[in-house]
């Protein structure tokens, strides 16, 4: 059970929400900034190819209140490690954040991250000092490699991005929980708040929602619906839930009795 | 093999069978289906299938707003040069039109450019006829050197070139490609063009030149008047596919201009009216997506305005359709009359109200340079 885990800690940074959401696709910034408020996130990451780090005025970028949320810039749209990388150093240049969610997604419809790109980038990425989120695949073994590579998070993909789906890659994302070392964050694929629910009951230690709030019919009650699930997963993982546990719990005091190996 | 011998192994007259003799039933089942094959797409663009709009319609835009969000990329043409060798029926710069031909230098292309600019586009798209004497890759190559630190996104929709000279090109700072094929039946394609365009081969090889060369984008289009539009859209969907297989790191576009007067005064043999228009799009979203769907001033402004949910996700704006047309919208001649004349930021406005975000910005040239 992972019902002892604290607040949500990533390279030495704590916060006060387990709900991480995505800036793009909301039909306004003002939309958009509701949303967040909304949510109660403290981590927001929005697509470098979108925003224009140079301009105060950025639609996307003057809408943040970024006394509120610590901004994760992405690299969405790179197609290998080169090209993640320069947009990493771009965003480190002009803003002075060292955090980055490392995006690298070289097929562009279903945006599926690319293993041995992201490996190599956030290998280059970690080496120059940054603070590495990668956006991967839930597979296990790469998930040790992204970790022992320095990552700060492993952020596997519940479903293809956009697709609402859920936690379809459930069996994978179980393991890649039960190894961790670093805080696993659900990202991309989650549709519902009860999508949110079971991945943070799963022992995910976060998750990231992007689409499924920025095109609901109405996207600040849509945050507000994603917050609750995720606190009620939480709640849930402490409550210790009667009947998902993966290993036998004493339901008597006479089994209990028994497994004592009386 | 190139899709200029698939083509050729595609049954046509099957896809007309198909399209006419569609029946409703058949909708209704194609709509639950995650996904249409190849044989299924001319119940999609049937008369049967207009009967069912709404329902098709609230498909695309739910696809739409899952696959790219509420939100609508906007850019602008630069014409630089209405040079041109070649003679097609339907364009202004075809060479037999007595118009005023001009090639703006780079410095006139960078004055353009900066009111493009000020206006707050960030993607662009060049635009030349097919003149290499009047108007060379050379001089192409400059513009886009000129343009590349400025501009967030270079498009070109040129002359058909071989993939050293894309590379050229890309390497100086374009990152998308667009070259309709204009017509998919080679017949018609004959009929209409003449000079260096007429091989309908080569054009073709040229857009998979481009795929080689690894442009993000590939941008396909049919002229919508030259032949019946269900069975051109077909083939415009199964060449994006091809493409999409071929080229998997690459994005497709597709664009469907709808023949507009120009000088010469052709007149379109199948024209394609407005509610045939709007099935087109929500079909083309349903068979592909996540494909870009492009909508040009061509269209009139309620028109576009009223398309926006369905499934477009790029639209220009205050276009001038002559080189040197934002400087003197009367100085050199057109390609053809645009209709929908708002400003850029009638325009911006226009999708706020449909509730979408105009976004001005949609890539960076750290992708491609440091």
């Amino acid at each position: 059970m992972p019902a002892e885990k604290g607040a949500l800690q990533i390279a030495g940074v704590t916060f006060g929400s387990r709900l991480l959401v995505g800036t793009g696709k909301f039909p306004s910034p003002q939309i958009m900034a509701q949303a967040l408020e909304a949510s109660g996130t403290e981590l927001v990451t929005a697509a470098l190819r979108r925003v224009d780090l140079k301009n105060p005025k950025d639609p996307t970028l003057s809408h943040l209140d970024l006394k509120k949320y610590r901004l994760l810039p992405n690299t969405s749209g790179a197609r290998d490690a080169l090209e993640a990388v320069r947009l990493a150093r771009l965003a480190r240049g002009v803003t002075g954040n060292n955090w980055i969610k490392l995006e690298v997604t070289p097929e562009p419809n279903y945006l599926l991250p690319d293993p041995v790109e992201t490996l190599a980038a956030a290998k280059i990425l970690v080496k120059e000092g940054f603070v590495v989120l990668p956006y991967m695949n839930a597979d296990p073994i790469l998930a040790l490699h992204l970790a022992e590579a320095g990552c700060a998070t492993v952020m596997p993909l519940a479903a293809p991005i956009g697709s609402a789906r859920g936690v379809r890659a459930r069996d994978q994302i179980q393991i890649i929980i039960e190894q961790a070392t670093v805080p696993v964050v659900v990202d991309a694929g989650l549709g519902l708040p009860s999508h949110a629910a079971e991945a943070i009951e799963m022992g995910a230690d976060a998750v990231l929602v992007n689409t499924a709030i920025a095109i609901a019919d109405d996207p600040v009650q849509m945050a507000v619906a994603f917050k609750l699930g995720v606190e009620a997963g939480e709640l849930a993982r402490r409550a210790g839930a009667a009947d998902t546990s993966a290993t036998a719990r004493a339901s008597s005091p006479a089994a209990g009795y028994l497994r004592k190996g009386n | 093999m190139g899709f200029s011998e698939i083509i050729d192994t595609i049954d046509r007259p099957s896809i007309s069978r198909a399209i006419a003799q569609t029946a409703p039933e058949r909708i209704k089942a194609l709509l639950a289906q995650e996904r249409i094959q190849d044989l299924e797409l001319p119940l999609l663009f049937s008369p049967a299938a207009a009967d069912l709009f709404e329902s098709i319609a609230d498909k695309a835009s739910s696809i739409t707003a899952h696959r790219f969000g509420r939100v609508v990329n906007l850019y602008a043409p630069l014409y630089l040069s209405n040079h041109c060798v070649n003679n097609c029926l339907y364009c202004g710069f075809a060479r037999r039109n007595k118009t005023r031909r001009v090639a703006l230098s780079a410095r006139e292309a960078l004055a353009e450019a900066q009111i493009l600019l000020d206006e707050g586009f960030r993607h662009l798209l060049l635009v030349t006829g097919e003149a290499p004497r009047a108007y060379a890759l050379e001089q192409l190559e400059e513009v886009v050197r000129g343009l590349a630190g400025r501009f967030a996104s270079i498009g070109i929709e040129v002359f058909p070139m071989n993939q050293p000279g894309y590379s050229r090109l890309a390497e100086a700072g374009v990152d998308n490609l667009t070259l309709y094929q204009e017509t998919y039946d080679r017949e018609t394609y004959a009929r209409c063009h003449d000079g260096p365009k007429a091989d309908f081969d080569a054009r073709l090889a040229a857009i998979e030149a481009g795929g080689k060369v690894g442009f993000r984008t590939l941008g396909l289009g049919a002229l919508l008047g030259l032949a019946p539009w269900r069975e051109e859209v077909v083939m415009l969907v199964r060449h994006g596919r091809y493409l999409s297989k071929h080229f998997w790191r690459t994005k497709i576009s597709f664009s469907f201009p709808r023949l507009r007067p120009a000088v010469g005064g052709f007149v379109p043999p199948f024209p394609v009216d407005d509610r045939e228009f709007a099935q087109l799009i929500v079909g083309l979203r349903l068979a592909m997506p996540d494909a870009e769907i492009v909508l040009s001033t061509r269209e009139p402004a309620a028109l576009r305005d009223a398309l926006i949910p369905f499934g477009v996700t790029r639209m220009s704006a205050g276009s001038k359709t002559n080189p040197g047309g934002y400087r003197d919208p009367e100085g050199a001649g057109r390609q053809f009359d645009v209709h929908d004349e708002r400003s850029p930021q009638e325009v911006a406005r226009a999708i706020e109200q449909a509730g979408r975000e105009p976004v001005w910005k949609d890539f960076d040239r750290a992708f491609l340079q440091e």
